[in-house]
C-alpha cells in the first residue's frame, strides 16, 4: 500500500480516501488539512493516478500563504492545466502580480510555473513575461527567461522569430549563470543562427570554467559545432604531426619548405577555445570531461588531442552506465589512434564482475589496440577469458582472435594453432564460433590448411550448432580438390539428414553437392541429384530458389543456357578473403559523445557536424566594438532597488567625461574624440573605431597630405606638439600609432578578496591608448564586492612614487554585493617598469596596492614599411642596440608562432617582411614616444638572432630577456 | 532535455513517475521492460535503449531503474551522470535509497525533483542549495511538523543559488568549527594464477566533512603532490592555483563532499598489501575437488590487514562444499554458486585459511576454468601511495577550528585468477 507517512490522526483514513473527503480538505479552513490532502493528491500524481478531477479545488489554493501547500499547487497546476485549460486561466492573473514581486526569487519561480502551463491562449502573456524577466536586473531572473524560451517554442513555434531576439540579448548576457540556459535555449530554437554566437564567442570561452557544471556540457558541444564552421582544419599537415612526427620534424627541407609555403595558423579564437577548456578535464562532471574530450577530438591538432585520455580513462571508474558511453567512444577513438589509448591497455582488461555489454566493449577496444609489440600480451589475456565461464564472452572473445589474427600476419598461425586447439573444448557454443572464425582464417591462405580442413570435416559429426555446420560445409566445398577423399564421404552423410537440418546448413549442402558435382561428378552424380530432388520440395522458398538455379547451371541439358559452360569458374572462382573490421568503424560519422553516436543511428534533433572550411570565414565577426560595464545593457527597470542601480551606471558611464572636464582643463576636443576613440576601441580587438580605420587607409596617401591630414586630428597634434624639440621624435610621429594585434588579456590581481576584506581587484592592460593622456598606459580594473554589504565610496587615494602619474578613477559611489564593475585609470610610467603605488579606499577601509607593468605593455605598436624599418635601425646601433643568439621553441619555427608569441609579450606591431626567416616588429614607448624595433631572424638547426633597437638601452636590455623567455618555450 | 523520469522496481513495477514537459504514457517503459527481460542480470540491461518514438536512458542503483525518458538528442552521460545525481541526492536526503524509502518520502522526492529540473534542464543539483530549498525529513521534525503545522519547505529563499559560491549556503554558524578529510584510496589489481600482478593502480579520493562558520578560504598541500597524476575537483577548488603551485585552494560547501579524486601515476609501483595461496583442483571422473585457501599480509608497513572478505564464484558444476575456515565464516549459496568467507583481521603469526573439499555433480565433466577469487579489505592509518597531507590553512575567518586527517587504504576491484 502506498502511504505517505504521516503521524497526524489523518492515517485512519489511510490512503483510499475518496476524491470526495480530498475536495472537503482543501475547501477547508485550516491550513494543515490542505496541505494534508494536497500531499496526498501529489502522491497519487507520483503513482501514476489521475486526479484532474479535483482541479477546482485545488487552484484555489494558488495564492496560498503557506509556501510548501503552494510548491504542491504548482507541482498540481503543471500536471493537469493541459487538461483543464479553462480553470487553469484563473490561477494566471496570481502570477501575473507575481512577477512583479521586488524579490527576485518569487518572480523567478512565477515565470517558471506560468511558462510551464502548457495552455496555448497564454501565449502572449507568456511572451510579454520572457521579454520583461530576459531584462530583468536579477541574473536568476534572466536565467528562468531563458528556461522559459525553450516551453513558449515548443507550445507555439510560431513565436520563433520574436524568441530569436530575446535568445540575441540573453546571448549577451554576461552572467555565468545565464549562460548555459540560454545557449539551451539557442540550441533548441535555433541552432542553424551561427550569426548570434559570433560576438558572444569570446566572452563564452571566457565564462567557461565559472558557468554551472550543465551548461559547460551544452555550450561546449555547441561551441563544437561552431568552431567547425568557423575555422580552418588543423589537421592540414597531418602527415607532419602523425604518429611518426619525429621523422617527419627532421625530414628533408622539401616538407618544410612545402609547409612554409603555406603556413597554418590557429585561428586565436580557435586556441582560445581549447586553452579554456582543457581545465574542464578535471571536472567531476562524467559529461563534461565527455564534452571535453570530443570537443578535443573533433578541433584540436592532431598531436594535442591525447591529453584528454586520462581523463577518459579516469571515467572508466565511474559508474556502470558511465563506463559503458565512454567506452564506446573510446571504441570509436582507439580505431583511429590506435597510440592514444595503447599505453592504458591494462584499463581495458576484462573482470570477470563486468557487465556484459562492457566486457564486450572491452574486448572491441583491446581488438583495436593490437599491434605486434603488443598482441603476446594481449593474447595472453585473452586465452583467460575464453576459458571464462560466462561463454557468450568466451565466443566472443574467439571473434576477437580472429580479428587479431587477421590483422597482424606474423600471428595467424599461432591464432589458427590455438584455435584448432579450441575445437576439442566441451561447449558448443565455443567450437561453434571457433569453426566460424578458422573459416574466416584459412580462406587467407588455405594452401598451407589441408590438415585444419580435415580435422573440421571430422567435428561435422559431432557439431549441431548451424552457422558452425554451414560453415565446415563451406569449407569443404570450397577446397575439396584438396581433401578429394573425405569431401564426398562428408557429402553422404549431410545428405542423409537433409532434411531435419536448418536452412543455413540446406544451403550450405546444396552448394558442396554443386561444388563436388562440377569436380568430382563420378563419385557424386546420384548424390547430388538426391539433394537437389530434396531441395526442390523444400518448404523454404530460398532453398528451393537456389536448387533450380543449381541444378540449370551444373547439370547439362539441351535447355541450358551458354552459363554452364562457366559453371566450374562461377562456383570455384577464387573468392576474397573476408576482412574482419571493427562494429566501431564507421561510427565517427556522429560526433563522439552524442545520442546518435551511442546508437550508431541518427537520433532526432542530432545536430551534423559540418566538414572544416576550405576558406577561412571572417575572422572579424567575432571583435566586439563595446565594452560597457556589466550591467549596462540591461534596461533599467523602473522598480525601486533598480532605479538606484540605474543612476549609478549613468554616473559611471558619464564620469570619464565629466571628471576630466574638471579636473583637467584640456582643449575639450582631445577629451572627447579621444574617449570616444578609446570607446569604440576597447575590449583589445583587432577592429577599431572609425578613426584608426581611417588611419590604415591614409597609408597609401602621399606623405605630404598624410601629415595635414594627421595633424587635423587632435590626438596626434599633441603628440606633435609635446615632442617638437627633438628631431628624433619628430619622425617617429610620422610612423602611425597602429591598433594593437589581438591577443587574449592577461588579467593580474592587484588585491585578493581576503586581504581586501571583501573587495576583489584585478587588472589588465588593453592596450588602448589612453584617454587622459598619450603619456600614459591605460589600465582596467574590474571590481568585485564579495562581501555581503555594499561598498561604498571607492576611490584611489595616496599615490607614488613621484616619478609616476597616474589619472584615478571615479569615485564609485556603491557597489551592490556580488556586483562588479570595470574601470580605467591611466598611468604614466615613464617608461620605467618600476611599479605604480596607490591606495584603494573605501569609505572604511584603505589598501596599498601596486601595479607593476610588464615592459612590453609599455608600448604602443606602430606600422611602418620595412624601408622604414631598415632606416630606423641603422640609427639606432652601436650601444642602442642588443642582441642574443637563442634556441627557439620546434614549434615557432614557422612564422605565425613567432609573431604570437612577440606579440603576447610585447605591445609591438608587425612590420611586413620580404624574407621569410625574419620577423619585424616596430613600437613606439608611450611615455616618450621613443622607437623600439626588434627582429627575429630565425637560423638552422632551431637557433634565432634576436636584436632589439632602442635609445632606451634600460628597457631594452629588459624586452630582450623577456622575448627570449617567450620564445625559447614550446 | 528529460522528459519524464519512471522509477522501476526489481519485480518490474513502475512506482513513481514524473513528467517535466506534458506526460508520456508509462507505456514507453514496455520496451525497457522487454530490454529487462532478455537481460539475463540486472546489471545487462543496456543503459540506451531506442524506441520508435523516445529513448530511455536509465542507471541501475540500489535495484531500483531509474529510467529517464528522451525525446531528442543529447549527450548521454549527461542524462547518466544527473539520474546519478538524483540517487545520490535521494541518499543524502534520507539516509538509503530504497523504494520503500522513496514511497514513504513521496512528497519530499517530489518536491526535490521539481527542484532539481525546470522544463528538463538541471536547475539546482548541489546539495547545498537543496537543502536550503527543502529540509531533509527527519523524525523530530516530522513530529514537530504535524504538531505546529509547520513544514519541510524552506520558510527563507535559498540565496546561495544566487552567489558566486553557489555550491555553499550562506550564514552558516557553528558552535564548534571543525574540518575532517578522510584519505581514501583503493587498490584495483587482478593477480594471475601464479601470483604476479596483471595490473595494478591506484585510485584515492578526499572526502571532507566540514562544518565552519562564516564564509571561510581553505588551503590544503601535500607533501608529495607529484604522486597525483590525474584528478577531478570538486567545483569549489580553484583550478589555476593547483596547476601553479599544487595547492588545494577552495571556499568549501557545508557538510560532507568530495573534494577531490586522483589516480597515483602508474610509474609508481603497487604494493600489494595481501597474497594468496591457492590450491584449486577438480579431478576428470571424479565427483570431488579440493579447495585450500590460504592469506597472508604483504608490503603493508606493518598496518594491520581488517575486514577481509573473500568471494568467489564457483564453477555451476559444484553442488556443495565442505570447507574448514582458520578462523571467520563462510557460507555457500547452492543456487548461485557463490562462496564468500568473512574473514576479518589478518594475523601474521596464524594466517587464516579454509580448507576442504568440494562435492561436483555425478558424471559432470571437468570444468574448464578454476574460479577467480575476489578480495576486499581495509587498512586503517596508511594511504598506500604514501600521499600525505601537509598543512591545511584557514584564511577569512578569525575563529580556530578543529582539523584532523584521516588515512585509509581499501581493496577497489581486487581479483586473483586461479
Amino acid at each position: 500500500v502506498f502511504s505517505i507517512k504521516s503521524y497526524s490522526a489523518l492515517n485512519l483514513y489511510s490512503c483510499s480516501l475518496k476524491n470526495e473527503d480530498l475536495k472537503e480538505m482543501l475547501e477547508s479552513n485550516k491550513e494543515s488539512l490542505k496541505l494534508e490532502a494536497m500531499k496526498r493528491i501529489v502522491g497519487l500524481i507520483a503513482k501514476g493516478k489521475n486526479a484532474s478531477e479535483l482541479f477546482p479545488a485545488v487552484v484555489k489554493n494558488v495564492a496560498s500563504k503557506n509556501i510548501e501547500l503552494k510548491k504542491l499547487v504548482y507541482v498540481y497546476l503543471v500536471r493537469y492545466a493541459e487538461e483543464q485549460q479553462d480553470l487553469a486561466l484563473l490561477s494566471i492573473s496570481t502570477f501575473q502580480r507575481a512577477l512583479k514581486d521586488p524579490n527576485q526569487l518569487i518572480r523567478a519561480s512565477a515565470l517558471r510555473v506560468l511558462s510551464s502551463i502548457r495552455v496555448p491562449i497564454i501565449v502572449p502573456i507568456m511572451m510579454l513575461a520572457i521579454k520583461e524577466a530576459a531584462t530583468d536586473l536579477s541574473p536568476y531572473v534572466r536565467k528562468t527567461a531563458a528556461h522559459a524560451i525553450q516551453k513558449l517554442y515548443s507550445l507555439d513555434p510560431e513565436q520563433k522569430e520574436h524568441l530569436i531576439e530575446v535568445i540575441d540579448k540573453l546571448l549577451k548576457d554576461k552572467s555565468t549563470l545565464v549562460a548555459g540556459s540560454v545557449v539551451m535555449a539557442f540550441e533548441e530554437v535555433c541552432p542553424d543562427r551561427i550569426d548570434l554566437i559570433h560576438k558572444n564567442y569570446r566572452k563564452l570561452c571566457n565564462l567557461l570554467v565559472d558557468v554551472e557544471e550543465w551548461g559547460q556540457v551544452v555550450i561546449i558541444t555547441m561551441l563544437t559545432r561552431y568552431a567547425r564552421t568557423q575555422f580552418l582544419s588543423p589537421w592540414r599537415e597531418d602527415a607532419l604531426f602523425d604518429e611518426n612526427s619525429e621523422k617527419a620534424f627532421y625530414d628533408s627541407d622539401v616538407e618544410k619548405e612545402k609547409a612554409d609555403s603555406k603556413p597554418y595558423m590557429m585561428d586565436p579564437d580557435h586556441r582560445l577555445l581549447l586553452r579554456n577548456t582543457k581545465p574542464l578535464l578535471q571536472s567531476r562532471n562524467t559529461a563534461v570531461v565527455m564534452a571535453v574530450a570530443q570537443l578535443y577530438w573533433h578541433l584540436a591538432p592532431k598531436q594535442e588531442v591525447s591529453i584528454v585520455t586520462k581523463s577518459l580513462v579516469r571515467l572508466l571508474r565511474s559508474h556502470r552506465e558511465v563506463q559503458y558511453i565512454v567506452l564506446q567512444n573510446i571504441a570509436t577513438m582507439s580505431i583511429q589512434r590506435k597510440g592514444m589509448f595503447e599505453p592504458f591497455l591494462k584499463s581495458f582488461y576484462v573482470r570477470s564482475t563486468d557487465a556484459t555489454h562492457i566486457k564486450t566493449l572491452k574486448l572491441e577496444i583491446l581488438t583495436n589496440l593490437a599491434t605486434e609489440a603488443n598482441i603476446s600480451t594481449i593474447l595472453r589475456e585473452f586465452q583467460t577469458y575464453v576459458k571464462s565461464q560466462d561463454k557468450q564472452f568466451a565466443a566472443t572473445t574467439i571473434q576477437a582472435i580472429g580479428r587479431c589474427a587477421t590483422n597482424i600476419s606474423e600471428i595467424t598461425d599461432t591464432c589458427l594453432n590455438g584455435l584448432v586447439l579450441l575445437l576439442s573444448n566441451r561447449d558448443e557454443t565455443v567450437v561453434a564460433e571457433c569453426v566460424v572464425v578458422i573459416k574466416k582464417l584459412l580462406q587467407t591462405q588455405p594452401s598451407q590448411h589441408s590438415d585444419i580442413i580435415k580435422h573440421m570435416a571430422k567435428l561435422l559429426d559431432n557439431i549441431t550448432v548451424p552457422m558452425a555446420r554451414a560453415s565446415i560445409l563451406w569449407l569443404i566445398g570450397e577446397y575439396c580438390e584438396r581433401v578429394p577423399k573425405i569431401a564426398p564421404d562428408v557429402l553422404r552423410k549431410v545428405a542423409k539428414s537433409f532434411t531435419s537440418e536448418e536452412d543455413i546448413v540446406k544451403l550450405q549442402t546444396l552448394n558442396l553437392a554443386a561444388k563436388l558435382y562440377l569436380t568430382n561428378s563420378k563419385q557424386t552424380k546420384l548424390l547430388t541429384q538426391y539433394i537437389l530432388n530434396l531441395g526442390k520440395y523444400d518448404q523454404n522458398y530460398d532453398i528451393r530458389d537456389r536448387t533450380r538455379f543449381l541444378r540449370q547451371l551444373i547439370v547439362p541439358n539441351e535447355k541450358s543456357g551458354a552459363l554452364s559452360k562457366y559453371a566450374k569458374r562461377i562456383l570455384l572462382a577464387s573468392k576474397p578473403a573476408p576482412v574482419l573490421e571493427s562494429a566501431f568503424k564507421d561510427r565517427d560519422r556522429f560526433q563522439l559523445g552524442t545520442l546518435s553516436h551511442t546508437l550508431n543511428a541518427k537520433a532526432s534533433g542530432y545536430l551534423e557536424l559540418s566538414d572544416w572550411p576550405t576558406v577561412a570565414p571572417d575572422q572579424s565577426v567575432r571583435n566586439v566594438e563595446v565594452m560597457e560595464p556589466q550591467s549596462l545593457e540591461r534596461q533599467p527597470s523602473t522598480r525601486g532597488s533598480d532605479l538606484f542601480a540605474y543612476h549609478l551606471l549613468v554616473l559611471l558611464c558619464s564620469d570619464s567625461d565629466d571628471a576630466k572636464e574638471k579636473k583637467r582643463p584640456k582643449p575639450k576636443l582631445d577629451s572627447v574624440s579621444s574617449h570616444s576613440k578609446a570607446s569604440s576601441s576597447s575590449d583589445n580587438t583587432a577592429s577599431s573605431g572609425s578613426e584608426s580605420e581611417e588611419d590604415t587607409d591614409s597609408d597609401s596617401e602621399p606623405e605630404q597630405k598624410k601629415k595635414k591630414k594627421l595633424s587635423s586630428k587632435p590626438q596626434v597634434r599633441q603628440i606633435l606638439s609635446f615632442n617638437c624639440g627633438c628631431k628624433m621624435c619628430l619622425c617617429v610621429t610620422a610612423f602611425q600609432v597602429s591598433s594593437p594585434v589581438f591577443v587574449p588579456p592577461k588579467s593580474h590581481e592587484l588585491l585578493h578578496r581576503m586581504s581586501g576584506k571583501g573587495l576583489a581587484v584585478s587588472y589588465h592592460f588593453p592596450r588602448q591608448p589612453c584617454a587622459y593622456s598619450h603619456r600614459m598606459v591605460s589600465v582596467q580594473l574590474t571590481l568585485t564586492n564579495g562581501r555581503d554589504q555594499p561598498l561604498e565610496d571607492i576611490c584611489v587615494g595616496e599615490a607614488g612614487p613621484p616619478g609616476i602619474a597616474i589619472h584615478r578613477f571615479a569615485t564609485i559611489e556603491r557597489l551592490q554585493p556580488e556586483a562588479s564593475i570595470t574601470v580605467s585609470m591611466g598611468i604614466d610610467f615613464n617608461d620605467s617598469t618600476q611599479a605604480a603605488n596607490f591606495q584603494l579606499c573605501t569609505k572604511t577601509d584603505q589598501f596599498s596596492v601596486s601595479i607593476q607593468p610588464a615592459v612590453g605593455e609599455l608600448l604602443m605598436p606602430v606600422t611602418m614599411t620595412e624601408q622604414d624599418f631598415l632606416k630606423e635601425q641603422g640609427q639606432l646601433t652601436g650601444m642602442n642596440e642588443s642582441s642574443v643568439t637563442i634556441t627557439i621553441a620546434p614549434d615557432s619555427m614557422s612564422s605565425q608562432p613567432v609573431g604570437r608569441k612577440v606579440v603576447s609579450v610585447a605591445n609591438m606591431g608587425v612590420v611586413p617582411s620580404s624574407q621569410n626567416s625574419i620577423h619585424r616588429f616596430a613600437a613606439k614607448t608611450v611615455s616618450s614616444g621613443s622607437l623600439v624595433l626588434s627582429s627575429v631572424v630565425l637560423q638552422e638547426a632551431s637557433t634565432a638572432k634576436l636584436v632589439v633597437n632602442t635609445e632606451k638601452t634600460v628597457l631594452g636590455s629588459v624586452l630582450l630577456r623577456e622575448l627570449k623567455t617567450a620564445l625559447s618555450q614550446g | 532535455m528529460i522528459h519524464s523520469l519512471f522509477l522501476v522496481n526489481s519485480s518490474g513495477d513502475i512506482f513513481l513517475e514524473k513528467h517535466w514537459k506534458s506526460v508520456v504514457s508509462r507505456s514507453v517503459c514496455d520496451y525497457f521492460f522487454e530490454a529487462q527481460e532478455r537481460a539475463s542480470e540486472p546489471e545487462n540491461v543496456p543503459p540506451v535503449i531506442p524506441t520508435p518514438h523516445h529513448y530511455l536512458i536509465s542507471v541501475l542503483r540500489h535495484r531500483i531503474y531509474f529510467v529517464a525518458v528522451i525525446q531528442s538528442e543529447v549527450p548521454p552521460l549527461f542524462v547518466i551522470e544527473f539520474l546519478h545525481r538524483v540517487v545520490d541526492t535521494f541518499q543524502d536526503y534520507f539516509g538509503v535509497c530504497t523504494e520503500a524509502a522513496i514511497k514513504d518520502n513521496v512528497v519530499v522526492v517530489y518536491e526535490l525533483l521539481e527542484e532539481m529540473l525546470d522544463n528538463g534542464f538541471p536547475l539546482a543539483t548541489e546539495s547545498n542549495i537543496l537543502k536550503e530549498l527543502i529540509k531533509p525529513p527527519t523524525i523530530l521534525r516530522t513530529v514537530v511538523n504535524t504538531i505546529t503545522g509547520s513544514t519541510n519547505v524552506g520558510e527563507q529563499l535559498p540565496t546561495g543559488q544566487l552567489s558566486v559560491v553557489p555550491w555553499r549556503r550562506t550564514g552558516v554558524k557553528y558552535t564548534n568549527n571543525e574540518a575532517y578529510f578522510d584519505v581514501v584510496e583503493e587498490i584495483d589489481a587482478i593477480i594471475d594464477k601464479s601470483g604476479s600482478t596483471i595490473t595494478a593502480e591506484i585510485q584515492g579520493v578526499i572526502d571532507a566533512c566540514v562544518k565552519l562558520s562564516g564564509m571561510p578560504d581553505l588551503t590544503l598541500s601535500f607533501m608529495n603532490p607529484r604522486l597525483l597524476d590525474d584528478v577531478s575537483f570538486h567545483p569549489c577548488v580553484r583550478f589555476k592555483r593547483w596547476e601553479a603551485e599544487r595547492i588545494l585552494s577552495f571556499i568549501p560547501p557545508d557538510g560532507n563532499f568530495r573534494l577531490l579524486s586522483y589516480h597515483v601515476s602508474s610509474q609508481n609501483l603497487v604494493a600489494i598489501p595481501v597474497y594468496v595461496k591457492h590450491n584449486i583442483t577438480f579431478r576428470e571422473g571424479s565427483s570431488q575437488g579440493r579447495f585450500e585457501l590460504t592469506l597472508g599480509p604483504k608490503q603493508t608497513m606493518g598496518k594491520a590487514v581488517e575486514s577481509v572478505l573473500v568471494s568467489s564464484q564457483l564453477p555451476r558444476g559444484v553442488l556443495n562444499v565442505n570447507l574448514n575456515p582458520s578462523q571467520g565464516t563462510y557460507t555457500f549459496d547452492p543456487v548461485t554458486k557463490l562462496l564468500s568467507w568473512d574473514v576479518g583481521k589478518i594475523n601474521p603469526q596464524k594466517l587464516p585459511s579454509l580448507k576442504g573439499s568440494m562435492s561436483l555433480q555425478a558424471g559432470a565433466s571437468k570444468p574448464d576454468e578454476n574460479p577467480t577469487i575476489n578480495i576486499q579489505f581495509k587498512i586503517q592509518q596508511m594511504a598506500i601511495s604514501g600521499l600525505k597531507v601537509n598543512r591545511l590553512d584557514m584564511y577569512g575567518e578569525k575563529y580556530k577550528p578543529f582539523k584532523g586527517i584521516k588515512y585509509m587504504t581499501k581493496a577497489g576491484k581486487f581479483q586473483v585468477r586461479t
